[in-house]
């Protein structure tokens, strides 16, 4: 079985937020919530990067420690899946989670947050495989159709890698040994501690 | 007191969250050799704290590329509140019951006279009740989000549990309202005669007579009560203050001040818990006659001289004592 992971080259991250839309496109998602965004750090300086983060269904994930009602699990594939008919929208994910990975559509609004939405590898959810009840939900399942999350899929330069873990960091490590240089595998020594450094 | 101790030693450990610097400069630059897979790791030693950029989303919190106190707060969720959770509200249940085998039931000294004294009129029993009923709600509810996944959910199964914790959920965040309105209720009503005196040294020092047959002095509430009422102020207001900033958001901090209110919500809820655990016992099951106080509002004038000696005297020279037909007692002629 692979362990999936994604894989941010900050080296190649060119800002362009395809990724970012590509994700809300994809799966519908409601105005103000971002499974997916871009950061650039040092921003106008020397060693400016950017780097497109989302959920990194995380080794042991944090969210999935604190959940009140224990309402996400890990699939066969490594990817961290939550249920919305469990969650109660409490937040405690968003404490917890180093990323901030976890949105909710009325996080201002006291008494219910709503249910909590995030970055699914576009595995879809725990209804019925590429059904409409899961598409509603949690969006599309490209994982059960034999695809890799569109984000990644579409890359421009090929910055945000999604796929099995050593691949993908069999990959990074390529490009670094070739051009020389590399700024690390954003969030993996976090979400991954049990995987050997990139 | 070892409760303050404790909480002051969890805030220390949670300060570094809340002092957190965000991200500036320094960073391996592109082709040096000496610093090439730096990058993350390194950014994180010199930081210690979060990795923050720019965005171009409309949503300005998501710069927030890495924060790593979400780990503090875990470990503390995770690992140390079940500890004083279970230390506090365990530990109270162990000591209540031990002392109901050791000493049982405080009976009223020379029985019930058949005459009263009115304690609390019906706007202090409401106040009470309302701060009492709402309380023990949201206590529930409370500790439900905290150690219901460990305890009920195994026994209701998942979507059950959820269902009831949702609804808890709901619970706890609009009780909260009449909740802080009770306290504001019995601060107002009561706080003149909480007022610390030298008689509460003397029924502290006298263990507060319930190991001894001594009479301890005590005017319309004893040290113990003044205790109770001013954890229930201080506690129930810095309670209530943290819950708000948990309720609305990112209004009043940030993600590391959330979290920091949040740790000092569950340590001083759960020792507040504990507080009223026994404040329930003595006012039940403890102490015969007590009860009557917070409900019918009317006390036995036995009880009354042998609890609040000096507020029975004060309300007899008024003339407040009733006889058992209702009737305005009158001095034996
Ligand atoms: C079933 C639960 C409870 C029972 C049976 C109960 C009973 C009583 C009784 C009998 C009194 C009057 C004592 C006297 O005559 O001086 C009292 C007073 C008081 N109660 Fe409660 N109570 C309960 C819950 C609570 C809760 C949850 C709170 C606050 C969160 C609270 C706060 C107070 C305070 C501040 C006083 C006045 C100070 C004192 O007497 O200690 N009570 N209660």
């Amino acid at each position: 079985m692979p362990r999936m992971k994604f894989l941010c080259d900050a080296e190649r991250c060119i800002e362009c937020n395809a990724c970012v839309t590509a994700c809300k496109n994809e799966h519908e998602v409601p105005w103000g919530i971002n499974r997916r965004r871009v950061v650039t750090i040092n921003d106008g300086d020397p060693g400016e990067r950017s780097i497109s983060m989302a959920c990194m269904h995380c080794t042991d994930a944090p969210c999935a420690a604190v959940c009140p009602v224990d309402c996400f699990y890990t699939t066969a594939d490594g990817v961290v899946l939550h249920s919305k008919d469990l969650c109660i929208g409490c937040g405690y994910c968003f404490y917890a989670c180093p990323f901030g990975a976890p949105q909710f559509p009325q996080l201002g609004n006291f008494g219910s947050r709503g249910k909590m939405d995030k970055c699914t590898f576009c595995a879809g959810g725990p209804e019925a495989d590429m059904t409409q009840a899961e598409y509603n939900q949690y969006g599309t399942n490209r994982l059960a159709e034999g695809k890799l999350p569109l984000c990644a899929e579409m890359c421009s330069t090929k910055s945000l890698l999604a796929g099995d873990g050593e691949i993908i960091a069999s990959i990074y490590r390529e490009r670094v040994v070739t051009r020389g240089y590399g700024s690390g595998a954003w969030g993996w020594s976090t979400a991954y501690p049990d995987s050997e450094g990139v | 007191m070892t409760t303050i101790w404790r909480l002051l030693a969890l805030c220390l450990l949670v300060l570094p969250l809340a002092l957190a610097e965000p991200a500036s400069a320094q960073q391996s630059r592109p082709g040096d050799a000496a610093t090439v897979p730096a990058g993350e790791m390194q950014m994180f030693q010199q930081l210690q704290g979060n990795v923050e950029g720019r965005v171009s989303i409309p949503d300005q919190r998501a710069g927030m590329l890495i924060q790593p106190g979400g780990k503090q707060w875990r470990d503390f969720w995770r690992d140390t509140s079940p500890w004083v959770g279970g230390i506090a509200i365990g530990g109270m249940f162990v000591l209540l019951a031990l002392f109901y085998l050791i000493k049982g039931r405080i009976p009223i000294e020379g029985g019930r006279s058949g005459e009263t004294i009115t304690r609390f009129g019906p706007i202090d029993r409401f106040a009470h009740w309302l701060t009492a009923t709402t309380f023990i709600v949201l206590a529930i509810t409370g500790l439900n989000i905290a150690y219901g996944r460990a305890i009920l959910m195994p026994l209701i199964g998942p979507e059950a549990f959820a269902a009831f914790s949702e609804v808890g959920k709901l619970a706890h965040n609009y009780l909260s309202f009449p909740f802080v309105l009770g306290i504001v209720l019995m601060f107002v009503l009561w706080v003149k005669d909480n007022l610390p005196s030298r008689l509460d040294a003397e029924w502290f020092s006298a263990g507060g007579g319930f190991f001894t047959h001594r009479h301890v002095h005590a005017r319309r509430f004893n040290g113990g009560q003044k205790l109770i009422f001013w954890s229930v102020v201080i506690l129930g207001l810095a309670i209530s203050a943290t819950g708000y900033i948990l309720m609305f958001p990112f209004t009043v901090t940030d993600l590391a001040g959330m979290q920091l209110s949040h740790v000092i919500h569950s340590v001083l809820s759960v020792i507040l818990i504990a507080i009223i655990l026994a404040h329930i016992y003595i006012g039940s099951l403890g102490m015969e006659g007590a009860f009557d106080a917070m409900g019918s509002g009317e006390v036995d004038l036995n009880w009354a001289e042998a609890h609040h000696d000096l507020w029975a005297e004060e309300q007899r020279a008024k003339g407040h004592v009733h006889s058992p037909h209702g009737r305005q007692a009158v001095p034996a002629e």
